[in-house]
């Protein structure tokens, strides 16, 4: 059923990571990489600690490396600005290679690297073993308003439609020989923008017309899915008490 | 398992003032299946909204057996008549059609295994119990149609209700949906522009123009009416013969 699972960043597997219920793998992520974000930046042996510990989970998962690799390229933009920090940081200086270069500015800048690094690698992680619309369902079992969780839900299942539907305008406008090169040629942009916000809004609401047909009372039904179990909440507090007793040890020593 | 509809004197304005239904006056035995043809705009799926009280009618009435189609009535209704709307994508809005058939049924109450039975019978029931899993964005146009008629036979529906069946589909899809509604036993009003699919299908057929029914008779008998097809901007197929 390759063909079932729809977005880039995911994964087809059937690791343990995958099977966890997506509640408890938000949790995890966000326990993560808040507590990695509060770790003092000195403390370099708990950064190897969660390295340890994430190159542990990335095996479970059975995410190729190269995957991982590729996805990470997308902090680009972070690990330029600290690379730059150095050289433009004042303050103490150390020549390294005949470049004379901040110290507070290497440690910003090993702050911002290691930190995206973990970031970036538990959200990887987390889009990888998880289908998006789980990730939502998740949000909902972990009482985030149901509100937010059927918008997120409907954002999802039309965006591609919506996209598609930007697609063919744009055809349309290109057959006719529309081809903008200057901003004042932006005008039927901003037209296209317009009708597909009417046609969306006309979609919703034939969307809420198929819904109500089908007795939809304002509660999306709950449909019986597996949710958390008290041991997959056991092994997610593991994880994160782990985690947690690194950053809380780095911060009293630090 | 099949009900008998009655449409009296349904008169409907919306809300910018457009007249859609002038009048109408149907009656739908049980276990029947009705074609109801007509050009764009005569009204067609506007009436089809009002038989599970989506809309309302602003004078007459509809029952559905002896349910009269009001307020109170809506979540009956609803259950007894099942609506398959014209675009597919409208009709699946959940993350796969699994989920999108499990809907109906769950906001009826079902859950656990009385659901999931539900599901399977109704996906079997159009062949794509390996739909369940997919997301409905990845479907052709003919899968996306079946799974949702399925959204709509889990519910069980007395009546149902379809919107342009065989519109955008091939013609080997257009076969398969044809024999899935030929199996289903409950009353059927198939809404349509695809003439040959109505004869094939329904005995009797109704014509909608400008807001109520003009024509009602025998299938085969009002298509061999070229006046009365031309007059209702309808036309057969070419070489088409309903003889």
């Amino acid at each position: 059923m390759g063909a079932g699972h729809s977005h880039a960043l995911y994964v087809h597997e059937h690791s343990f990571i995958h099977r966890l219920p997506p509640e408890a793998k938000v949790v995890a992520a966000v326990g993560l990489v808040v507590s990695s974000a509060v770790t003092p930046r000195e403390a370099i042996w708990a950064f190897a600690a969660y390295g340890v510990i994430l190159g542990l989970l990335v095996a479970i998962s059975r995410v190729p490396l190269r995957f991982l690799a590729v996805r990470l390229l997308a902090l680009t933009p972070f690990v330029m600005f600290a690379l730059l920090i150095p050289v433009i940081a004042s303050g103490q200086t150390v020549t390294i290679g005949g470049v004379e270069l901040s110290i507070e500015g290497l440690w910003g800048a090993w702050n911002i690297l290691i930190k995206a690094l973990i970031g970036g690698t538990v959200s990887i992680l987390l889009a990888a073993t998880t289908e998006i619309p789980e990730i939502i369902r998740g949000l909902g079992v972990l009482r985030v308003p149901a509100l937010f969780v059927s918008i997120a839900t409907f954002m999802i299942r039309y965006l591609e439609l919506v996209a598609s539907e930007l697609g063919r305008m744009r055809l349309a406008m290109t057959a006719r020989g529309y081809d903008p090169r200057w901003i004042t040629q932006t005008r039927p942009i901003a037209a296209a923008a317009g009708s597909l916000f009417i046609r969306s809004y006309e979609r919703g609401e034939r969307v809420h017309a198929a819904m109500v047909a089908r007795g939809f009372t304002g509660l999306m039904p709950s449909l019986g899915r597996r949710t958390a179990t008290g041991a997959d909440w056991a092994g997610v507090g593991a994880l994160i008490m782990v985690w947690v007793v690194i950053a809380t040890l780095a911060l009293s020593l630090s | 398992m099949s009900a008998r509809v009655v449409v009296r004197d349904v008169m409907f304005t919306y809300p910018d003032g457009r007249l859609a239904l002038t009048g109408v006056n149907l009656t739908i035995e049980p276990g029947e299946r009705l074609a109801m043809l007509g050009p764009n705009g005569a009204g067609k799926t506007t009436l089809a909204l009002h038989l599970n009280g989506i809309y309302t009618a602003d004078k007459g009435s509809i029952t559905i057996d002896e349910l009269d189609v009001v307020e109170d009535n809506f979540s009956e209704v609803r259950r007894r008549v099942g609506l398959v709307f014209q675009d597919s994508n409208d009709q699946l809005f959940m993350p796969t059609v699994g989920e999108d058939v499990a809907f109906g049924p769950a906001n009826l109450g079902l859950v656990g295994a009385g659901l999931t039975e539900r599901v399977d019978h109704a996906l079997e029931a159009v062949d794509g119990v390996m739909l369940a899993d997919r997301p409905p964005h990845h479907l052709s146009g003919g899968e996306r149609r079946r799974a949702a008629l399925a959204t709509v036979l889990a519910m069980e529906p007395d009546v149902l209700v379809f919107d342009e069946p065989s519109a955008g589909l091939d013609p080997a899809g257009r076969r398969e949906l044809i024999t899935m509604l030929s199996a289903q036993p409950m009353t059927q009003l198939l809404i349509t522009h695809d003439l040959p699919l109505a004869l094939e299908l329904c005995p009797r057929a109704v014509i909608m123009n400008e807001g109520k029914v003009v024509a009602d008779g025998e299938t085969r008998t009002l298509l061999a009416d070229g006046e009365l097809l031309a007059a209702n901007r309808l036309e057969l197929p070419f070489g088409f013969s309903p003889g």
